[in-house]
């Protein structure tokens, strides 16, 4: 028998291991031993810091601890493309961070489910909170259903980059925020040289670049009652045939990309690519290229039409320190401190109400045109959004890669991917 | 005092002891299960806590619409009749019997012809086989990395090579005609192996004698490896093609590395269309659903098999 009771003990104990590690960790840690008087461990996740900014992000931690001895807000990062992959599983695991960042796009999806916390009552137990510190704008473009769920973190446009140098040496002329199209595409022809593998132009086909031309050609990509695909008309087709006009002529195929990563910002960085339709992110990565760059607002067609991406700060609604979540939270997003490390990083710009805290972006020499980057906000064009946004934007995508490879027809292309996206509405 | 029922030990028939096994008492039979049952505790565990519980929960799942963030809610059969009815389900379906069409008879060929030439005697043999097991252990990640880097259609090896013969390569993965070969290729390279070590010792244990009278019968070495060795590997065979049936159906790593799915679709095979629809698209539910759809293929089509493996396979 004793030998039975031995084998009982043992098939516990190996019951009890198993147990400890499958236990999934906590939504949020303390630290041991972390009484009343114990730190607060706060996790935030971004996909905006990694890799050009994480130090930037590092000095906000630090001036936030300063205030906050009693918190450690412990980053996470991760790049955009698995960002949200591992914050659903997360939230799905019960080990989502307390708070981390969304954008414009994914905001609803969230907001909908009951994932992020209500930030209004504990903002209304805060003295200090001011609403009209943020940009009004802003401010509103993450509250859902009357509800704050999010605080707005940045916003940066989309302009087009260019390679002084190598427009000076073709004797193409610079160019200028009144370019059209035909500007462009004339010029982007005259500096590709094949031989030498220069392309002229980059601007990836894809549901962003193309919801944005679309824009600028006049058209829209949902008809006015938000339920029918309105892209596959003739401003989407001129939108379409603008975009993949491009691949294999003044621009690499996908091909000839060969699904190497970066391949454009490394293109670019190399000195091999006259214009660059990206955001302004990239402005701390280009700080050091051996060559002259500079910016201006895109080409326009029948109008401008920038695109504008926004980022917000949200705290999980199963947080164990809701306080402490919407402090970190208001200090990343409307601290001086937070806005003036954006500022000074050429990371995104803060959605700040006081002006003069953007002043001193103009300031920063590199690069000398980046008053384009608040022309650029003159005229936006926002992305539609909808419950199944990224099925969405696959389709459109897909579809519109189908075209650039010359597989489909570009209407044929746009009228497929509207019957795809009627499904989704 | 009445003696609880015996539920332990199965119903004993008058002459069904078998000889040479002492009868034991109860208690020690007991004891014996219990020992038993010990041993197997180290794989039953995993096995509950890693496979079955999680198949519990994903049909769980596939009954609840689930974003992943909001709560469940119930939806009954609505995701296998969702899935049932969508085209891309469909699709999904032909690209993945399309990929075991192109990767099963290319594996088994490759793997049985392998496993012939290392069957003799040769120089460095030994190092052969163990060349041709390496890519068998080697992570799917790096094969499929490599294997897109061989085939990359602007600066690949491959297409390089076959510049030099002055043939122009074609797009490989970036091109949807050739997406599905450029998969299927990469596949077969990697499982070669594992068919050939199958195989080989299927060959090892044919015995030299039916060889020889064969021979003595005026049998050439085609007729010989047709009516004589073909017959005899059957068991490795049937082997080999349940195994990669099963492993055919559920690609997976090779495509989400190589291709994604792409381009425009052509390689969006079941799994494929698993992930995409839980971790990009939110639809947790009908990926479950679909995972046990596949699960309901491959049931069918494994068991399929092991009736028709009366009729052709032979052993001994």
């Amino acid at each position: 028998m004793a030998r039975n009771l031995r084998a009982a003990v043992a098939l516990l104990a190996a019951a009890a291991l198993l147990a400890a590690g499958c236990a999934k960790g906590s939504a949020t840690r303390d630290d041991a031993g972390g009484g009343g008087g114990g730190k607060v461990t706060l996790r935030y996740f971004t996909f905006s810091a990694a890799p050009d900014h994480v130090k930037d992000l590092d000095q906000i931690v630090a001036a936030f601890e300063k205030e906050n001895p009693r918190v450690d807000v412990r980053v996470e990062t991760a790049p955009f493309e698995e960002y949200f992959t591992k914050l659903q599983t997360s939230l799905a695991g019960g080990t989502a961070p307390d708070t981390f960042e969304l954008n414009y796009e994914n905001f609803v999806t969230y907001a909908g489910g009951k994932a992020l916390l209500d930030l209004g009552p504990v903002a209304a137990a805060d003295k200090g909170y001011d609403p009209a510190a943020y940009q009004p704008s802003s401010l509103a473009a993450f509250r859902h259903q009357g509800r704050q769920f999010a605080l707005p973190a940045s916003f940066s446009t989309v302009v087009l980059f260019y390679n002084k140098d190598l427009f000076e040496k073709a004797g193409v002329p610079l160019p200028t925020a009144d370019w059209t199209w035909e500007d462009e595409m004339d010029a982007a022809r005259r500096l590709t040289d094949r031989k030498n593998k220069v392309y002229g132009d980059f601007q990836p086909v894809q549901f962003h670049e193309f919801y944005k031309t679309l824009s600028q050609a006049g058209g829209r990509f949902l008809a006015e009652d938000g339920r029918t695909p309105a892209f596959n008309g003739p401003e989407g087709v001129r939108a379409a045939e603008w975009l993949v006009g491009k691949v294999g002529k003044v621009m690499p195929t996908e091909a000839e990309i060969g699904g190497t990563a970066d391949y454009d910002t490394n293109l670019f960085k190399s000195g091999k690519l006259a214009m660059w339709h990206n955001g302004i992110w990239q402005f701390a990565g280009l700080a050091d290229a051996p060559f002259e760059w500079d910016v201006v607002v895109e080409p326009g067609d029948r109008t401008k039409a920038s695109a504008v991406f926004h980022n917000a700060v949200a705290a999980s609604a199963r947080t164990g320190h809701p306080k402490e979540a919407w402090a970190w939270a208001r200090f990343l997003t409307a601290s001086k401190v937070a806005a003036d490390v954006r500022i000074r990083s050429s990371w995104e710009l803060p959605p700040v109400a006081d002006r003069s805290l953007l002043a001193g972006y103009l300031k920063e020499p590199r690069p000398p045109g980046r008053q384009a980057v608040f022309d650029s906000l003159k005229s936006i064009a926002l992305p539609p959004v909808i419950a199944k946004q990224q099925e969405m934007q696959d389709a459109v995508t897909e579809e519109l890669g189908n075209a650039a490879a010359g597989r489909k027809s570009v209407k044929a292309a746009l009228d497929d991917a509207a019957r795809k996206v009627a499904g989704l509405l | 005092m009445s003696a609880p029922p015996d539920t332990v030990a199965p119903v004993r028939r008058a002459g069904s002891e078998r000889p040479g096994r002492p009868r034991r008492s109860r208690s020690a039979r007991l004891r014996y299960a219990g020992i038993v049952a010990f041993f197997l505790l180290p794989s039953a565990i995993p096995l509950a806590l890693f496979t079955l519980v999680p198949m519990a929960g994903s049909l769980w799942v596939s009954l609840h619409e689930w974003d992943l963030i909001t709560p469940m809610t119930w939806a009954g059969l609505g995701n296998y009749a969702e899935l049932l009815a969508d085209p891309a389900t469909r699709a999904a379906f032909l690209h993945t019997v399309a990929f075991i069409a192109g990767y099963l008879p290319l594996v088994y060929a490759g793997g049985l012809g392998l496993a012939v030439l290392l069957n003799r005697a040769m120089p460095a043999r030994d190092l052969f086989r163990a060349v041709y097991f390496l890519p068998v252990i080697t992570s799917w990640v790096v094969v499929a990395l490599m294997w897109k880097w061989l085939l990359n259609p602007r600066s690949g090896v491959v297409n390089w090579l076959l510049g030099v013969f002055g043939i122009e390569g074609p797009g490989w993965w970036t091109d949807p005609a050739w997406a599905m070969p450029s998969v299927i290729l990469a596949s077969a390279w990697k499982d070669l192996g594992f068919v050939m070590v199958i195989m080989l010792a299927g060959l090892q244990a044919i015995p030299r004698e039916y060889l020889d009278a064969a021979r003595v019968d005026g049998a050439g070495a085609l007729a010989r490896f047709r009516y004589v060795t073909l017959p005899l590997l059957s068991p490795s065979t049937f082997f080999v093609i349940v195994i990669s049936l099963i492993n055919g159906f559920q690609v997976f790593d090779q495509v989400h590395v190589m291709t994604g799915g792409g381009p425009g679709g052509a390689t969006q095979v079941v799994v494929e269309q698993v992930y995409d629809l839980t971790f990009r698209y939110g639809r947790a539910g009908d990926a479950s659903a679909l995972s046990w759809l596949l699960f309901a293929v491959v049931l069918v089509v494994t068991l399929a098999q092991v009736r028709a493996q009366r009729r052709w396979v032979t052993y001994g």
